[in-house]
């Protein structure tokens, strides 16, 4: 698992070539390896500029029917998300975003799990499977 | 599955009397495979499976077991590919239990191994069984594939002008299927339009539309514009009740209309010779 | 923080993005084509992002910004050379990047910066 800080706006590159890297090596196709990285650049961005920065954590990991997947967890010790459901519909704002962000990503993984609440930070997990 | 380390004296008898065991297994399973196999290589195959049994019961030796699964998997798959059924593969692996009763019966002291033995190949037979069905559920899987993309065609109707004729129901693993190759054929070609026929689509409703809607905006990101066709009356009643909007897109009826008007966008006109 | 170059060529500025361009590159890019559009009076705007393998919401906004900006200099901007895999991945996201117009390549582009003036 490769831990990897997002402090400014090079790291959010960083974490994009990481993931990239990774979801090649899980075999995933073309397409989802572009879906996966520009979730993980939406998430990492938000970690950066909402979260006042944060962590990103790949691996690998692998499901019982023997296919692989790349997980991206990203983290920030920020203001938190008071209104989960509000941030997942299209179209919620907050700060200078689009708001596309949370929901957008979600389209593009597998698997999305949000944790997060008022002043008490953010943790995102994303999962995205090879076919 | 774990073996009983306690049938140390079941291994210590396997051992001794192999060649009697494995002959009278043999036996066995050459009824059962009724020619398709020949005497000498089942003798083959059962003297290899028979040494890995004996070594995973005997406890000794941890990756026995994993060595044997792996063996019978794909002696399953083998038999699998030779027309047997998977039933008659297992009878084949049960039919070790006959072969050592046969000799065991007499032996009160080891009944009680036998059983554990008896649960162990019971376990292993149904291993086949999985086997087998696993092997089907590829091939089904592979041919469902085949099939999405046989039925996912992207044709050439003019210069610049593509068409994608959807036939069957559009699911979204079916629209990431078209997005791609339409997208790939819009790059090789250079076409600046693409048709989308909808004649063979059964129904429209605001998912399939949904769906419609994703594929025209990939293909206008790559400069290219697009019309919908073979929009067929009882389908137009459902968009319109369903209160869906194509907005600029355009929609003709045929695909004759649809050329035609991809045409006319290229500044071209189609007349008497 | 890499500068992505402007080229110009008769009445039409051409940028082409080699690189994982980070935030700031993007929003410095759109401040040097204000200048530049200023400065030449240029009407057309080219950007090739053929070697661009990842477009986010933050750079398709950009994108969307740098056409609207382009428009108050009476400038045409042409997106050119997205990848399917990129174009899939917006379509995914919800964004149309309607506000730009695109192209296949950077001649297509071209056709149509010429067929609209």
């Amino acid at each position: 698992m490769d831990e990897l800080p997002i402090q400014s706006g090079d790291d959010v590159v960083r974490v994009r070539q990481r993931v990239r890297v990774v979801a090649a090596e899980c075999g995933l196709s073309l397409v989802d390896q572009t879906k996966v990285v520009t979730a993980a650049s939406e998430l990492a961005r938000n970690a950066l500029v909402h979260g006042g920065g944060g962590l990103a954590r790949v691996e690998v990991v692998r499901s019982g029917n023997g296919r692989s997947g790349v997980r991206i967890g990203f983290s920030d010790e920020g203001p938190g998300i008071p209104d989960l459901d509000l941030a997942l519909t299209d179209g919620w704002t907050s700060g200078d975003g689009l708001g596309l962000g949370l929901s957008g990503a979600r389209r593009l993984v597998d698997e999305f799990e949000l944790t997060s609440k008022a002043g008490g930070g953010t943790s995102v997990v994303v999962v995205k499977w090879s076919r | 599955m774990d073996v009983d380390s306690s049938q140390g004296q079941m291994a210590a008898f396997m051992r001794d009397h192999q060649e009697k065991v494995v002959g009278r297994w043999s036996e066995l399973v050459v009824t059962g495979v009724r020619g398709r196999i020949s005497a000498v290589e089942v003798r083959r195959e059962l003297e290899d499976l028979y040494s890995l049994v004996v070594r995973a019961m005997s406890g000794a030796d941890e990756q026995a077991l994993g060595e044997l699964r792996a063996a019978l998997a794909e002696l399953s798959r083998a038999r699998a590919r030779n027309g047997f059924t998977p039933r008659e593969t297992a009878l084949g692996v049960f039919a070790l239990k006959d072969a050592l009763y046969e000799l065991v019966a007499d032996a009160a002291e080891l009944v009680p191994e036998f059983l554990a033995f008896s649960r162990m190949i019971d376990d292993l037979g149904l291993h086949t069984f999985e086997t087998y069905a696993a092997a089907r559920e590829e091939i089904i899987a592979g041919q469902a594939m085949s099939m999405m993309e046989l039925s996912t065609p992207v044709v050439r109707l003019w210069e610049g002008v593509i068409a994608v004729p959807l036939v069957g129901t559009l699911d979204s693993a079916r629209t990431q299927l078209v997005m791609e190759k339409l997208l790939e054929t819009l790059v090789t070609t250079g076409a600046d339009h693409a048709v989308l026929d909808i004649t063979g689509v059964p129904t429209v409703d605001t998912e399939v539309a949904q769906h419609l809607l994703k594929t025209v905006n990939a293909a206008r990101l790559l400069g290219a514009d697009c019309t919908i066709c073979g929009i067929r009356p009882q389908v137009a009643h459902t968009i319109v009740s369903l209160g869906i909007e194509f907005g600029d897109i355009a929609t003709k009826a045929t695909l004759a209309d649809a050329l035609a008007h991809a045409l006319g966008r290229a500044g071209l006109k189609v007349g008497p010779a | 923080m890499e500068r992505v170059p402007i080229a110009k060529i008769g009445q039409t500025l051409f940028v082409s993005i080699q690189i994982d361009l980070q935030d700031e590159s993007v929003m410095r890019l759109q401040e040097d084509l204000a200048d530049e559009l200023a400065r030449t009076g240029a009407s057309g705007v080219i950007i090739d992002i053929t070697a661009v393998e990842i477009v986010d919401s933050f750079i398709g906004r950009m994108l969307t910004m740098i056409g609207s900006m382009s428009r108050l200099f009476d400038a045409e901007t042409v997106l050119v050379g997205m990848r399917p895999a990129v174009a899939i991945t917006l379509t995914e996201l919800g964004l149309s990047l309607r506000g730009v117009r695109t192209a296949l390549n950077a001649d297509k582009g071209l056709e149509l910066l010429n067929g609209s003036s």
